[in-house]
């Protein structure tokens, strides 16, 4: 390395031949392009073409009559969507349901995500022995295999052989009726709250230790450091933190399907459980699109609207 | 920094509670491992009564388990090391070159990541079965489909995560290899590559964590002969009764390579993971 960086202003001072620079010059023009290549098609075929078909899918009546053949699809206007958003009809009444138990879903998942690893992260601000092991033992739930932890939850609460039963003295399902909710809920929240405490946690180191110590000298206790310092220092991680969880939690499909098996009670039908069950246990893709598309409009307007408003929170802060 | 009376208090519950939250699965996944089959159609018990290793050699047989595994680490080791390569290629791009449709290329990347999977699942899975139709080309139920869907889901991660290590990597290195005679592709390699690997070793890690873990494109995609672990595992629980001792000890030997590949590399993970997210 050193002779190489001892090298380089003789050779720069010699310079290149001109004409040969120029063609150089082109070469490095395309070679981002190029090196993006690979990437740049993957994301089309797996992403983006797939994004765009279902698009059109969702104003075709894609039934199992017309998989084969995409074009035999007769073309079905705004009926698919129609159909779901008759929120008096049969269809459209368990998509509303399903949305509501998302929704409630969501909410409770991501604030207890949020809620445990933002205390555990604070803390654990503070050395004390086994600290290490502690921190180790919180990433377990993140770093299994989900399949895997969701079969062990649906062990633990099996009615008769489970250790839930056991635990509360109690002979209750908890895998279908009003329970089930509940049992996802705790999965979740099982599973993901080591995310909410690994990102809180690296907020936390970025946070100046000269903060606190100017604090303290100025006679701040640890309740009023951590609501002037801590809180507001965490504001644009919580901000990204509760985007991503709620994304997550929204779209959720591996925790209900795990836990329920492919016919989710209807007390815990997830919106992506109510899709994937039009879709591929009736076969009717058409219909299943169009729900897609308007999980996705709603996801995107439900994002753009809190990228909107935390960032005029931001600005007014600054 | 001093503390009030109750925060050590509340330090001890708090911290306590989660533990035993995050412990006790754990404990049952370990421990019903070690029962046998008649242990766990019983109630539950804390302490197994007959330890037994059994079921480690049982779960072989139930069902074809290995073939499972097999599948599993073809495709998500395959992932892993395709998305790696592709991302280091998009990493150095972004890193080094100024050039048009930059922070578009940036943006598009970043934001596949937030749709539902359940959007492109169905059209996704149409698009397979059409161009094998078309082409001869299968990729619906092959290992193939399922390499290069999963690897585009640790992509976008893996670019702007790699991006960020080599922007730290200073420029001057790469440069003076390419005085030295070597073209960009040469500096990327033995340059940028080596001096990244830390963070190439995590990229990794993270992809074939995503793929490992898979399981609604895996129940779609595949068929008997490239079913992976995720949707492999849900076959010990038949009509007339469930392995559950199996269960446990299959969901024990399909957890060990991750968790301590993620153990083992958390440092590098971790801060990737954060500087990807809070960035």
């Amino acid at each position: 390395m050193p002779t190489a960086l001892d090298d380089a202003p003789a050779v720069k001072a010699a310079g290149a031949p001109k004409p040969q620079r120029a063609r150089r010059n082109r070469r490095r023009v395309a070679l981002p392009y190029l090196l993006l290549l690979p990437a740049i098609l993957l994301e089309l075929l797996v992403h983006l073409i797939p994004m765009i078909a279902g698009l059109v899918m969702s104003f075709f009546k894609l039934t199992q009559f017309a998989i084969r053949d995409f074009s035999s699809a007769p073309a079905a206007g705004l009926d698919n969507y129609k159909f779901v958003l008759d929120f008096d009809a049969a269809a459209g009444k368990s998509l509303l349901g399903s949305f509501w138990i998302t929704v409630l879903y969501t909410v409770l998942s991501v604030g207890f995500c949020w809620l445990f690893g933002t205390s555990a992260a604070v803390l654990m601000q503070k050395n004390f022995r086994g600290r290490g092991l502690l921190r180790t033992l919180f990433l377990v739930p993140y770093a299994l295999p989900m399949y895997a932890a969701v079969i062990t939850w649906s062990f633990m609460f099996q009615k008769d052989t489970g250790l839930v039963n056991d635990l509360l003295g109690t002979d209750s399902f908890w895998l279908i009726g009003d329970n089930s909710f509940w049992s996802l809920v705790v999965v979740s929240v099982w599973r993901n709250w080591p995310f909410a405490f690994l990102i809180v946690m690296a907020g936390l180191q970025n946070i100046p230790g000269e903060l606190y110590e100017a604090a303290a000298i100025d006679g701040a206790g640890w309740w009023r450091q951590f609501q002037a310092i801590t809180q507001p220092m965490l504001r644009p991680v919580n901000q990204v933190l509760l985007l991503v969880l709620f994304l997550w939690t929204f779209n959720d499909f591996n925790t209900p399907y795990v836990l329920f098996g492919a016919s989710a009670p209807k007390e815990a039908s997830l919106i992506s459980i109510h899709i994937y069950q039009s879709s591929f246990v009736t076969w009717n893709f058409g219909l299943g699109s169009a729900m897609s598309v308007l999980l996705l409009l709603f996801l995107l307007i439900v994002s753009t609207v809190y990228l909107g408003l935390t960032a005029r929170r931001r600005n007014a802060v600054v | 920094m001093s503390e009030p009376r109750w925060v050590p208090w509340a330090r001890r519950f708090v911290l306590g509670f989660l533990a035993l939250f995050t412990l006790i699965p754990l404990y049952v996944m370990i421990s019903s491992s070690l029962k046998p089959l008649g242990d766990v159609q019983g109630d539950w018990a804390w302490v197994p009564t007959t330890l037994t290793i059994q079921p480690f050699f049982d779960i072989w047989e139930t069902i074809p388990l290995a073939e499972y595994f097999v599948n599993s680490l073809v495709i998500s080791g395959s992932a892993a090391i395709l998305s790696v390569v592709i991302a280091i290629f998009a990493a150095y791009a972004l890193s080094r070159f100024r050039f048009r449709g930059k922070n578009f290329f940036k943006m598009t990347v970043l934001s596949t990541q937030m749709f539902p999977g359940i959007l492109f699942l169905l059209p996704l899975f149409l698009i397979f079965v059409n161009i094998g139709n078309a082409t001869g080309i299968v990729l619906y139920g092959s290992r193939f489909g399922l390499i290069i869907t999963y690897l585009t889901f640790s992509l976008p991660f893996a670019i702007w995560m790699l991006a960020g290590y080599i922007d730290s990597i200073p420029k001057e290195l790469d440069e003076a290899a390419m005085v030295d005679g070597t073209g960009p592709f040469g500096a990327l390699i033995r340059v940028v590559v080596p001096a990244a690997m830390p963070g190439i070793v995590a990229v990794g890690i993270y992809s074939f964590m995503t793929a490992w873990g898979e399981v609604l494109f895996a129940s779609v995609m595949t068929d008997s002969g490239t079913r992976t672990l995720a949707v492999g595992l849900q076959e010990y629980s038949t009509q007339v009764q469930v392995y559950w001792n199996q269960v446990m000890a299959a969901s024990l030997i399909v957890s060990v390579p991750v968790v301590a590949g993620f153990l083992l590399l958390q440092r590098y993970l971790v801060a990737g993971l954060t500087a990807g997210a809070v960035k």
